[in-house]
């Protein structure tokens, strides 16, 4: 009985994981209906930057993280300017095709500027079992997973924080709600685009940080997208309660799959379990949990 | 003033309703086919025809088989490389268990398998739309590549899991050469195209450009919604199917599950987007631009001799960037410029 | 219209055969990989193998002839790695040696070899039954192909029980990235787990292994005694943080040689100390390393951007390769022509007559470094052995002293039977080439 605890906390901590990724994800299609597949290489840019400036500069964590901040500002800003303001009407389609190619370039660039090798990032707490969980109750969960899972709830309480209390956070709802409207009443759409994609950034940065010292900062950091969109595809692309929701969903189902299902057709099932479990999900509920219900006019 | 309409007239409903009625498109298309069947295989080096000509060749029909689900039918799809992993290996066990099977026989029923995957993981699209099906046909990418890493009966109980293809021979002829095979792959894709383009052409096409468009109000008129979409999802798994075993056939030689992978998927995307969603000659110019583009950034980091890391960052720079451009400039793709391109040139050496 | 093709390539033959002067450079294909998931072993191996080519090329090559080489990047994809082969092939005179480092685009290549002449070395990875030369002449997996690895992974587990029968009854995972280099040696293993009794678990970790909290969940239960990582790129240092996180051991996870170099192990942290792998080279430092140190690096004309990369697995593994390959074409000199460029022909004679002994090792500055390598027309493999090294958290060390061998006989009778099918399948006869 332990062990099946083990697998179902260790499960929903991978899932928190899953959901920071997608909380970026939302940010950004709930504001500009773009879909950003550029989310993951955005993840290993922030994570390449930090290590990266902790090994050019030889500087601390903690003087690299505001540098690297700034950097992911300026990111966000260039994308807006560069690469959104000029697809703006275009169909959804085309501008997620616009985020592949930026993805790839993101990915180049922070190649190139960081070299390919793969880079330990160290955070002040380690990936080792918590000898308390340990010693009183005989489960077995990663320290480091539980202060990821506080990280994640401190940032989804922050950003719901920003979204219904400061006056930032009222334009992007409202931009979200209906761009036409939020021109007409006076809302500066480029800027509040802008600071969007900023946010985006340091969202990207704190998964980025959380990954990176979970697996080692590497190329594989930008799969972790595709991850999340089974977290997305449940929760409903609109919703960040959901992205969470959707996450442990995921991440416990996932584990619990693989443990107990995946034995007996041969293991590895973990890649596409998510997917189908999506698809059998959507077969019922097409705007995920917590979407928005599409409401379609001839 | 060449390219003109003028003093061509129909006779017969017939000759109204051809793919290319302008007589200069027929005789453009016909030296095109004369040079690529003829003059190439003489000319083209072996490494221009078995490593530029021949996957040029099959991605197109792979990106055909997209067009044809994606931009036809609206329904987006990133699974194209998994349909064509089950038309290779299909063709494979056909050609493996039935001895004497002629190959464009084992083509055909490796593509009809496929179609019926097809089939099977396009059921969603008839409750799910957008993003949320490209997610969906996720689903279908990595489960059938797990399958077929998986059960060993689909490659002959291989220890590593490849299949190796077997030879090509049609009728006591062997197809080893690049050229043959250039020849082999030339005439699939020809004969394969033409059915396509009279395919969209026909009420088949125009039901899928229906609910491409709006499928509520498509269904609301009398089109079968259920019959439309998994049509769509036969066919065009269909034709990624035989493009798929033309891969392994007439390309790799060799090949393993994991070579039809997401990153492939991504890529025929990229040449339907490129190339002209909705439209045949968007998926051949979009196919010639994924293919060369490598090799031309190759060359010129080559030539500038950069270090081999610089250029191989540049190139995936390069390559988004050019996407992103390519979207901002002209977001209908190659084929929209090439449309443009014919127009202007029917009223040359006039400007308007 | 078949006499005007044979004209046009008469008069395109001659014009060739007329413009292109015999050139002097012994030319080698080299489609690596920079960028991408593995890009820091490619840029470590290939480093390595161009760094040796530089020295080499300093003295001025072998009896006069320089090397010379073309790299083009295939991002690990099997239908880039084919564009290159082919464009590669054909320049500066025609390629007489291709190495891609990666199975998929070895495959792809594979059935282009015996064509187009040209040989292709798998170093230490690729289909192990390609060490029989009579199926494969023009495929080399030098030194230690994954099947003979394999035997000796269970022969050093077998020694650390204190004999070959202490394995009965034990219990071995074998955790392995799910795809064909995964699976490729568990025909061995399944075999001497019958023969010796122990109890083979195997899991998969879905390509590319970014997660693998329920596997080692599973293994947690399990309790195994040792466990096999049979990884590839990031699955490596994930599983080995993941290990950590349920608290596994790392002194009971023996690595394949893909699983342990730094590249793996240092983006861990503390989290690989005692951690060991399998390797074909021995740790440390070697003459022919110091000269490329001095004789390259400190003027200026190393491949790498980074010299401490010097000595690192991956490095070392691309230095011996060119031994090897130096080698080879040394052979070839002697018999096809001292201080002339040997054709692709006779570089797959000098690879197939290779006999990198004690004393030549002593020669070039790599005594110990790899192991004695002797090929034949019926071994293109040459080696076998292998040995053990382990992480102390800042570098590996050797932790066999001697060379290991596995159960050669066991893995000769596999490749036997399944080179024997793959002949059957492509109708080919087997026998050794001239």
């Amino acid at each position: 009985m332990n062990f099946f605890f083990e697998v179902l906390i260790g499960g929903l901590l991978s899932g928190v994981m899953y959901a920071l990724v997608a909380i970026g994800f939302v940010l950004i299609y709930k504001a500009s209906g773009v879909f950003n597949f550029a989310q993951g290489a955005m993840v290993y840019f922030a994570a390449l930057t930090c290590v990266g400036v902790m090994d050019k500069l030889g500087v601390s964590l903690w003087i690299a993280l505001p540098i690297t901040v700034a950097v992911m500002i300026v990111l966000g800003l260039a994308i807006e300017r560069v690469v959104l303001r000029p697809l703006v009407n275009q169909p959804e389609i085309t501008l997620f095709m616009a985020t592949i190619g930026l993805a790839f370039f993101i990915e180049g660039l922070a190649q190139l500027m960081f070299g390919a090798q793969v880079r330990k990032l160290e955070l002040p707490i380690e990936d080792v079992p918590s000898q308390y969980l340990m010693d009183n109750y005989n489960i077995l969960v990663s320290q480091f997973d539980i202060m990821a899972a506080a990280v994640c709830g401190l940032l989804v309480t922050t950003l719901a924080l920003l979204f219904s209390k400061t006056r930032v956070g009222r334009a992007l709802r409202a931009v979200a709600d209906d761009h036409q409207a939020a021109l007409a009443v006076g809302i500066p759409l480029q800027r509040i685009w802008a600071v969007l994609w900023a946010v985006a950034g340091i969202v990207a940065l704190v998964a980025g940080l959380l990954w990176g010292a979970r697996n080692g900062v590497q190329f594989a950091l930008t799969f972790v997208a595709l991850k999340a969109l089974p977290v997305l595809i449940l929760g409903g692309f609109t919703s960040m309660p959901g992205a969470i929701v959707g996450g442990l969903v995921i991440g416990a189902s996932e584990k619990l799959a693989e443990v107990y299902i995946g034995p007996l057709v041969g293991g590895g099932i973990e890649g596409w379990f998510p997917y189908v479990l999506a698809l059998l999900f959507l077969l019922v509920r097409p705007e995920g949990l917590f979407g928005e219900k599409i409401i379609r006019r001839i | 003033m060449l390219y003109r309409e003028a003093g061509q007239f129909k006779t017969s409903y017939q000759a109204d309703g051809q793919i290319f009625p302008i007589l200069q498109d027929r005789i453009a298309l016909l030296a095109m086919l004369a040079v690529a069947v003829v003059a190439v295989p003489l000319l083209a080096s072996p490494y221009v025809l078995s490593a530029i000509l021949i996957p040029f060749l099959i991605f197109s029909l792979a990106a055909l088989g997209l067009n044809i689900l994606t931009g036809y039918a609206g329904q987006l799809s990133l699974g194209t490389a998994a349909f064509m992993a089950v038309g290779a290996f299909a063709s494979y066990n056909f050609i493996l268990r039935i001895p004497g099977l002629p190959v464009l026989l084992a083509f055909v029923l490796g593509g009809l398998s496929a179609a019926l995957v097809g089939i099977a993981f396009g059921l969603p699209s008839l409750r799910i739309r957008g993003f949320y099906l490209a997610a969906a046909t996720l689903a279908t990418q990595f489960f059938v590549v797990w399958c077929l890493t998986k059960i060993p009966y689909l490659t002959n109980y291989s220890t590593s899991g490849v299949i190796t293809a077997q030879p090509i021979v049609i009728l006591g002829y062997a197809f080893d050469t690049p050229d043959r095979k250039y020849l082999l792959v030339l005439a699939v894709v020809a004969v394969m195209a033409l059915l396509a383009k009279n395919m969209i052409r026909s009420n088949v096409g125009r039901s899928w450009m229906a609910v491409r468009d709006m499928d509520v109000a498509a269904e609301v008129i009398g089109f079968r919604l259920m019959r439309t979409k998994l049509l769509a999802f036969a066919v065009s798994s269909f034709y990624c199917g035989v493009a798929g075993a033309l891969y392994a056939y007439a390309y790799l030689g060799t090949v393993e599950p994991e070579a039809y992978n997401l990153d492939l998927s991504f890529r025929i995307l990229f040449m339907i987007i490129i190339g002209g969603v909705g439209s045949v000659l968007g998926s051949f110019l979009g196919a010639a631009f994924i293919v060369l583009l490598p090799v031309l950034l190759n060359v010129v980091a080559h030539s500038l001799a950069l270090p081999t890391s610089v250029a191989s960052n540049l190139e995936l720079m390069v390559f988004g960037a050019l996407i992103i451009f390519f979207l901002i400039v002209e977001p209908h793709g190659l084929a929209r410029l090439w449309q443009i391109g014919k127009e202007k040139l029917r009223l040359w050496p006039f400007p308007h | 219209m078949k006499r005007l093709a044979s004209i046009i390539a008469c008069i395109t033959l001659a014009a060739s055969g007329a413009a292109i002067a015999q050139p002097a450079d012994q030319y080698i294909a080299l489609p690596s990989y920079r960028v991408g998931p593995y890009a820091a072993g490619g840029s470590g191996f290939y480093g390595g193998i161009i760094d040796y080519f530089n020295l080499v090329n300093l003295s001025g090559g072998v009896n006069g002839v320089k090397i010379s080489w073309e790299e083009c990047e295939t991002e690990y994809n099997p239908s880039r790695g084919v564009e290159c082969y082919e464009r590669l092939k054909t320049k500066n005179g025609g390629a007489t040696l291709v190495e891609p480092l990666s199975t998929g685009v070895a495959y792809g290549i594979l059935d282009r070899l015996a064509v187009d002449k040209i040989p292709m070395t798998m170093i230490g990875y690729g289909r192990s039954d390609a060490a029989n030369g009579k199926v494969f002449p023009y495929v080399f997996p030098l030194i230690t192909s994954y099947w003979n690895q394999a035997a000796a992974m269970i022969k050093y587990l077998g020694d650390k029980e204190g004999g070959m029968a202490k394995l009965k009854g034990k219990k071995i995972v074998h955790l392995y990235h799910d795809s064909a280099f995964g699976k490729e040696p568990l025909p061995v293993l399944e075999a001497l787990a019958k023969q010796h009794g122990f109890e083979l678990i195997k899991i998969p970790v879905t390509p590319p292994g970014s997660e693998q909290q329920s596997q080692w969940l599973q293994i947690r239960q399990a309790r195994p005694d040792h466990v096999i990582l049979w990884g590839w790129g990031s699955m490596n240092a994930v599983a080995i943080k993941t290990a950590q996180r349920n608290g596994f051991p790392r002194e009971k996870i023996l690595g394949v040689w893909w699983a342990g170099s730094e590249e793996d192990t240092v983006p861990t942290g503390d989290a690989a100390k005692g951690y060991s792998a399998m390797t074909f080279n021995t740790p440390g430092n070697y003459p022919v390393l110091d000269e490329i140190r001095k004789k390259l690096y400190d003027a200026g004309k190393g491949n790498m951007s980074d010299p401490a990369r010097i000595g690192s697995v991956y490095h070392m593994r691309g230095v011996s390769a060119a031994i090897l390959w130096v080698e080879a074409i040394r052979t070839a000199q002697e018999k096809f022509g001292k201080g002339k460029r040997i054709t692709g022909e006779q570089m797959r004679w000098g690879l197939e007559n290779l006999n990198v002994d004690e004393a030549r090792q002593k020669a070039i500055g790599a005594f110990g470094m790899l192991p004695v390598v002797k090929t034949s027309c019926d071994d293109h493999e040459g080696s076998g052995a292998v040995k053990v090294q382990q992480w102390d958290g800042k570098k590996w060390n050797a932790i066999t002293p001697n060379w290991i061998v596995g159960d050669k006989a066991l893995t000769r009778k596999l490749l036997e039977e399944s080179s024997a099918a793959y002949a059957a399948e492509k109708k080919i006869t087997p026998a050794c080439a001239k």
